[in-house]
């Protein structure tokens, strides 16, 4: 029986020491492909790897709550992170916006976006994707912008919703739904359109989308990393990326 | 207790999973009296090709059926050339989605059923000079009974259960398609755990009282093994 525990107590003893020196970080969907810049980067400078793992904010929150061996997280609101801190699940002070979001009306159609708030008006298409407000940041701005513009209840019926923001993406990608609110960061690269037209939305029309990265574990490697996010090179990234940064 | 929404989606369900059903009765048994009885060399890759909504992931197979449905796939050009639209985000499309991903379900157990009415019954009924169509409808039919049964509760109970598929293709549209897993998933994603634990326990309720009417009267059919 002593001979198990002292079994077990080594096997639990090596869990960490196998994870030593990796670092696992969670990131919002929306952030996926400039975080993948950010690590390749980080990577070529400090030579350490960095494991990106991604997914809706509401999830990785639970996740995280219930204890998921993430050390940092790059979540898509600020709201989920204060509510973290209010929890004192997050080493105390590493709270920091490290981008903001913009929302863009988008079409794979070249020229077909021109004049996007014309366009929402005129209502002559068939479906409108959009993030679903309740689960997602984007969703939310997107609901706030269409309120401000006096069309929420009017495109009711128009409206379909992903669960993130990467699915609403899919949906105006695959051609299923000809126009969608979707992240500048997901069409923008270098200010220019990777594939098709857009209108960027005045800021004004929604709240920002303030979205914040919290240091979860004081793991060296991964305070490195927040580091060289919040710097010169990673916020040059960042910013090319269709993100403004504060 | 339950908002109107949600019985919206509980009833959008409940349509969705009979019409599928009823779609994979009238094709899947044509389909399982073939696989049953055929003596072509290359059956087995029909049976691969019907078992394979088993082992794909659903999210595999809503992807497909999204880029499929879209203006640039196959089935999003014909709708365009007969003059319609797109099925994306339509009942509709839910419709094709789950008869695809119910196949299986339906298929393999009226396959099972047929094989085992055997040849010996159908034999005899020739030697008295039933022709072929006859001896379908009164010999093998009555006797795959119990397979009738399974398939279609496990068919129905199936897109009930749906999930994956409908979360690629619908767009979570209340009263078109939002269907009762995507209103659940919704409530437990935006923190309203008790709104869907009182869909949830319904749900589950539900679908206990189905499978226990069905297993109970599956005992007292002729042809059931007890």
């Amino acid at each position: 029986m002593s001979r198990l525990l002292l079994m077990m107590s080594l096997l639990i003893g090596h869990i960490p020491a196998s994870w030593a020196g990796e670092v696992y970080i969670a990131v919002a969907s929306n952030f996926a492909e400039t975080a993948r810049q950010l690590a390749l980067q980080f990577e070529k400078k400090t030579g350490q790897k960095v494991r990106l793992s991604f997914g809706s904010t509401g999830k990785q929150y639970a996740q995280i709550r219930h204890g998921a061996p993430f050390q940092a997280w790059f979540a898509a609101d600020a709201r989920r992170p204060m509510l973290l801190e209010k929890e004192g699940r997050m080493v105390s002070g590493s709270r920091f916006t490290y981008a903001r979001g913009r929302l863009v009306l988008w079409s794979p159609t070249p020229g077909l976006v021109d004049d996007g708030e014309k366009i929402l008006r005129q209502g002559s298409f068939r479906h409108l994707a959009v993030a679903n407000p309740r689960l997602a940041p984007y969703g939310l701005a997107a609901r706030q912008a269409l309120e401000s513009l006096g069309l929420w209840q009017s495109l009711q019926d128009r409206l379909v919703r992903g669960e993130n923001i990467g699915q609403t993406f899919q949906f105006v990608k695959t051609g299923n739904a000809e126009l969608g609110l979707v992240a500048a960061s997901q069409v923008l690269r270098d200010g220019m359109p990777v594939q098709g037209s857009y209108w960027l939305l005045p800021a004004d029309l929604h709240e920002p989308i303030e979205q914040q990265a919290v240091l979860l574990k004081n793991q060296v490697h991964a305070r490195e990393f927040l580091e060289f996010v919040a710097g010169e090179a990673g916020r040059a990234i960042i910013l090319a990326n269709g993100y403004e940064v504060p | 207790m339950f908002a109107e929404q949600d019985v919206a989606a509980l009833l959008l369900s409940l349509k969705l999973a009979g019409l599928t059903t009823l779609i994979l009765l009238m094709l899947g048994t044509p389909l399982a009296w073939w696989l049953a009885r055929s003596h072509w060399r290359y059956r087995y890759v029909l049976e691969a090709l019907v078992a394979l909504p088993l082992v794909l992931p659903p999210t595999v197979l809503g992807f497909y059926l999204l880029v499929a449905l879209g203006p640039e796939g196959p089935v999003g050009r014909l709708m365009e050339a007969l003059g319609g639209s797109s099925l994306a985000f339509t009942f509709a499309g839910l419709v094709i989605g789950s008869v695809l991903y119910s196949l299986p379900f339906v298929v393999q157990p009226l396959q099972n059923a047929f094989q085992s009415v055997g040849l010996r019954p159908m034999e005899v009924a020739a030697t008295l000079g039933a022709s072929p169509v006859d001896r379908f409808f009164s010999i093998a039919l009555p006797l795959a009974r119990p397979g009738f049964l399974t398939a279609t509760v496990l068919g129905f109970a199936h897109t009930l259960g749906e999930f994956g598929v409908v979360l690629m293709i619908g767009g979570n549209i209340p009263g078109r398609t939002q269907v009762i897993s995507i209103a659940i998933y919704d409530h437990v994603e935006a923190l309203a755990y008790e709104r869907a634990h009182w869909i949830a326990a319904g749900l589950l309720l539900f679908s206990f009282l189905l499978l226990l009417t069905v297993y109970r009267l599956n005992r007292r059919l002729p042809g059931a093994r007890t």
